[in-house]
């Protein structure tokens, strides 16, 4: 059936959780991008936990550049992120006897990472300061509407400069997120960790990460749809 | 979630039906929902063209942010700071050695 499809999983960041169940079509969601338990931190913190110095610039240059990443769009500021990134770094080794799972090191980092945020915001930038509710983040029926117009005049410009395009659109609306959904998007869809994961590192339960990432999703979805069209698909200008 | 009377409905962006469905898509497409769960989704949304692009245009949207990596690369580090990273490191190495 056509809609089967449509129906079909995302890719799932994040490995599938204790408890998690399969869904209807009998498997879990594929993780895209590769999930945080496998990415190749781990095994250069496994390394480095060894004393292996070869494992301190691939793992140095990899953090910096997702510390740097997520500071950049929870800062605000360039000067701001690249300071947050570098005490974050600082932390990350001045602890690292404290790292007790390397499986777990993307989400510790993280974590360093979202206190110095934190810190540098010098109020808790993940507190709710405006709720999302569901009704403003829903189609009108104009989405429809217009979705069903751009499905019929597809057309495929240059690839890289789409991707460029999208990715610079991407980050306006990633930007204009409040905050507290900002941050669960950027963990869970960005960096590919679990919602476990991400409650642990935000300090919140399960339940919250889960609404405020379909909430985040939602917004981003209504955003994007001014560039991907009300059905997902690539506008054409 | 509660089973509706599957009927042919007059599917629209605000109908209750559609909103119910709307309110669990992220726990569905994360896979993260039983079956009966999915099962009653996929019941709904069959026939229902709002929900079909919703879930579409939803499911683009976070296809699109796993792609998203920023445009602006962090600075090179300060020969200083590395050489501080390493020493943090080296220091750390060895409490965890002699705890």
């Amino acid at each position: 059936m056509k809609w089967i499809r449509l129906a079909l999983p995302v890719a799932a960041p994040a490995a599938p959780q204790a408890g998690a169940q399969e869904n209807y079509h009998g498997r879990v969601a594929t993780p895209s991008p590769p999930s945080a338990a496998a990415a190749p931190e781990v095994e250069w913190a496994r390394r480095l936990l060894e004393g292996d110095a070869s494992a301190f610039t691939p793992f140095v240059e990899s953090i910096q550049h997702r510390v740097f990443q997520y500071t950049w769009l929870m800062c605000g500021q360039r000067e701001d992120a690249e300071e947050v990134a570098q005490e974050t770094l600082l932390k990350v080794f001045e602890n690292f006897d404290q790292l007790q799972d390397p499986a777990r090191v993307r989400a510790w980092v993280f974590r360093i990472a979202k206190n110095f945020c934190l810190m540098k915001r010098r109020r808790s930038v993940f507190a709710p300061e405006r709720e999302l509710s569901l009704d403003e983040l829903l189609p009108g029926t104009e989405d429809v509407a217009r979705s069903s117009q751009l499905e019929d005049r597809a057309e495929l410009p240059d690839q890289r400069l789409l991707r460029a395009e999208l990715n610079a659109e991407l980050e306006r609306a990633l930007r204009e997120l409040p905050d507290t959904y900002r941050s669960v998007v950027l963990l869970r869809d960005v960096e590919g960790l679990s919602t476990a994961e991400t409650a642990e590192i935000l300090d919140l339960s399960l339940d919250v990460v889960k609404q405020r990432l379909h909430r985040g999703r939602l917004a981003l979805r209504k955003s994007l749809a001014r560039y991907l069209g009300g059905n997902g698909e690539v506008k054409q200008k | 979630m509660t089973r509706h009377e599957h009927t042919h409905h007059s599917h629209g962006a605000r109908d209750p039906r559609c909103l119910e469905i709307f309110a669990r898509l992220s726990e569905y497409l994360d896979g993260e929902l039983g079956e009966m769960d999915c099962r009653l989704i996929e019941e709904h949304i069959q026939d229902c063209k709002p929900c079909i692009d919703f879930v579409r245009s939803l499911r683009r949207s976070i296809e699109a942010a796993h792609t998203y990596h920023a445009e602006v690369e962090p600075p090179q580090l300060p020969p200083e700071l590395e050489s501080r990273l390493k020493q943090a490191w080296q220091e750390a190495l060895r409490r965890r050695k002699s705890a």
